[in-house]
């Protein structure tokens, strides 16, 4: 049976529509996972000695056994935001004679052999083999050492969909996770209750004594189980749809009209914003970009790195545009073949687009004005990048929106969610950041701050002053891959 | 009103839809049947602009689909459930699609009256997103929008599956109704030879892209088609 599962999924995967589309994407993650592994196998050979150099007095393996703690609560948040549980197409196989339990085990079973378990064992091993051969530790410890913490990882993998189903029908679901951590890791920095020293403790004591490792295998198996009975739960096909169903908020948003004959698409636009997880999400993503410049101002270290400037005006009035822009028309393509069949030109539906991201853009420059505490020089930088920002880069944005190929289901959320995201949207970055930057950076150098503004600023007008003909070029390119699009947005990938 | 020359639409080398010449009056309800694949949808959406024609041209009003967009004015459709914006209330979505066609919100409501019957309490006040609905709910509320704002073209693909027999019944009269005074025209697609024989003045029958047999509805038509299909 386990057979036949992995040859529907290798057939879901390889013939799913837009594989070769999105092959860049997945030579990206190639690199990345090679990259990570690199690190860790390098960590696992070289640790001891590190320690040993930093910590020269203490015993490096008590000293790793101490850290286990951050460790555990590192890796669970980046599952959190990373893992998902491996999801199969189980509806066509439910009416078939297949036990459900079968099903269950083989979607959880799949789970454990997931990267994020395997990441850990480049280090685990290594470091156990330089501990045994190398540091002359006694082999019966180090091994069952090693394999408490494969099991710790494992406990990880299976509390972490635990989390992730407790939490998933909440909108801010990672805030009770970032809060538990936060408290957890507090009452351990305060020495209020030392888990660090209960973890290592109970680590040591289990390599000391191998039959205690009955312990965690026990946790292990109890949170299997609890998996095993969510997960069955869900497998109803009402399960999944009487969660969805919340009762409709509506909303006036009479205040549009007032944008003319847009107003039906910004009307469109806002409840799409409010009303879908994904969308919703961007709304969010406005607190961290507005925040962002607090990462870098306040440390002297880049204070005096005018160029900086630049990028962080850039980005932090423009994260709604980015955000949202960046899956222009795909935001719209569960219902594309209906906006093109309706009386409308296209021209409207973009500047209905334009309109929100411009206001966006002004707004967030609005609430940064207590920038100005870390100078006016911050301030003029922002509000020149808000101008570019309004001028240029909503331009752009939208341009590169017409190579969009990629539907967005709008009910998933969009914390490292790739769906949608194609080479376009990592190459559109380049233009819409980086080259203000530079452009600023190299003004700012070579003549003075004033002309670096004044370039920004004029490059900004030049786009608002063009509007309408490069919304007219605009148009053109998305008529132009009108069909393309409705193709492949009434694909599922 | 609606006219083809030479319209021809291949996938791969495949012929789907050969239309070498049709011509629909106005005011007809034209009435198009064949099993799956004889290219009624395709025929649709080549006639909404939504997919290209690999060669020759299809008209309404004498306005080219590919090269204007004035078509749009007075063309209103329902293909499948990619017509529905899922998270609008069915109340929201009829006002959009009023907005798009000038029809304020008084309009629209003094509109939605005559479809009290159909919605039966389940569709209109009832604080659910369309995604939510059931997929019967979802298709009248699709059917409904394509009749906003006195289209005078309006398409239907098997506008009849999925639906309760009170809305069959209902529909078939406001097709009836529409077409009445000729001024309408009416385009729908359907399984059901009894339902589309009833409503419709014109039969055509398509077969692996070609069109086989043009009739016009007579009291021997249903037969015709029942052994057309049966042989």
């Amino acid at each position: 049976m386990i057979k036949r599962f992995l040859s529907l999924e290798w057939k879901q995967y390889f013939r799913s529509p837009y594989w070769q589309r999105s092959i860049g994407l997945k030579i990206f993650m190639g690199f990345l996972g090679l990259y990570f592994m690199s690190i860790f196998l390098f960590l696992g050979f070289f640790l001891f000695k590190i320690i040993h150099k930093i910590f020269p007095d203490q015993d490096p393996f008590v000293v790793v056994s101490g850290f286990l703690f951050y460790w555990v609560l590192g890796d669970l948040m980046i599952r959190f935001f990373l893992q998902k549980l491996p999801v199969m197409t189980v509806k066509p196989l439910l009416t078939l004679p297949i036990k459900r339990s079968q099903i269950v085990n083989y979607v959880l079973g799949k789970s454990a052999v997931s990267f994020f378990n395997f990441l850990p064992l480049f280090a685990i091993i290594p470091f156990g083999i330089v501990l045994i051969f190398k540091e002359g530790y006694d082999p019966a410890t180090t091994i069952f050492w090693a394999l408490t913490l494969i099991i710790i990882t494992l406990i990880n993998n299976f509390l972490n969909f635990i989390i992730e189903s407790l939490t998933a029908k909440t909108e801010l679901s990672f805030l009770p996770l970032i809060a538990g951590t936060g408290i957890l890791f507090a009452l351990n920095y305060f020495n209020i209750i030392s888990f660090s020293n209960l973890i290592s403790k109970g680590v040591i004591g289990i390599a000391n004594n191998p039959i205690l490792i009955g312990i965690p295998i026990l946790i292990l198996i109890v949170l299997y189980i609890y998996n095993f009975k969510i997960l069955k739960n869900e497998l109803y096909t009402d399960g999944s749809v009487q969660t969805k169903t919340k009762e409709a908020k509506t909303t006036d948003l009479s205040w549009t009209k007032r944008f003319g004959d847009i107003a039906p698409f910004m009307q469109l636009d806002l409840k799409l914003m409010m009303r879908n997880k994904r969308a919703k999400s961007t709304f969010f993503i406005l607190i961290i970009g507005l925040l962002y410049g607090l990462f870098f101002y306040p440390q002297p270290m880049y204070r005096d790195v005018v160029f900086l400037y630049a990028l962080i005006g850039i980005f932090s009035t423009g994260t709604f545009l980015i955000n949202f822009g960046q899956f222009i028309p795909a935001w719209d393509s569960s219902y594309y073949k209906l906006l093109m069949s309706q009386n409308f030109k296209y021209e409207q539906y973009l500047k209905s687009k334009f309109t929100l991201m411009a206001i966006s853009v002004i707004l967030l420059f609005v609430l940064g004005i207590p920038y100005i505490y870390f100078g006016w020089k911050v301030l003029i930088t922002h509000f020149a990048a808000a101008i570019y920002n309004i001028g240029v880069n909503t331009h752009v944005i939208m341009y590169g929106g017409s190579f969009n190929r990629k539907k967005i289901n709008l009910d998933e959320r969009a914390a490292f969610n790739f769906q949608g995201t194609g080479a376009v949207q990592w190459l559109i970055g380049i233009p819409l950041m980086l080259i203000p930057m530079l452009f600023f950076g190299a003004i700012n150098y070579f003549l003075n701050f004033e002309t670096a503004i004044g370039v920004l600023i004029g490059l900004g007008l030049i786009g608002v002053v063009f509007h309408q003909k490069i919304m007219k070029i605009i148009t053109k390119k998305y008529v132009a891959s009108k069909y393309k699009m409705i193709e492949a947005f009434s694909q599922d990938n | 009103m609606i006219q083809t020359k030479g319209l021809n639409k291949k996938y791969g080398g495949v012929t789907v839809l050969n239309l070498e010449n049709l011509e629909i009056p106005r005011g007809q309800s034209f009435g198009l049947v064949g099993n799956n694949g004889a290219g009624k949808t395709t025929f649709f959406n080549l006639l909404l602009d939504l997919i290209k024609p690999t060669t020759g041209k299809i008209a309404t009003n004498n306005i080219q689909v590919n090269l204007s967009e004035d078509w749009k004015s007075f063309t209103g459709s329902f293909i499948d459930e990619s017509f529905l914006i899922g998270y609008l209330t069915a109340e929201e979505y009829f006002y959009f699609v009023g907005d798009l066609r000038g029809q304020n919100k008084a309009d629209i409501d003094a509109f939605l009256v005559q479809f009290e019957e159909i919605f039966n309490d389940e569709i209109i006040g009832k604080k659910k997103y369309l995604r939510d609905l059931s997929k019967g709910n979802q298709k009248k509320a699709g059917i409904v929008g394509a009749l906003i704002g006195n289209p005078e073209v309006i398409i239907l693909d098997e506008p009849f599956a999925n639906l309760d027999p009170t809305t069959q019944i209902r529909l078939k009269q406001i097709i009836k109704d529409l077409t009445k005074n000729r001024d309408v025209t009416v385009l729908i697609s359907s399984h059901d030879l009894m339902h589309v024989t009833e409503v419709s003045d014109r039969i055509v029958v398509l077969e692996k892209g070609e069109i086989i047999k043009d009739l016009v509805t007579s009291e021997a038509t249903l037969k015709e088609l029942e052994e057309h299909f049966t042989a």
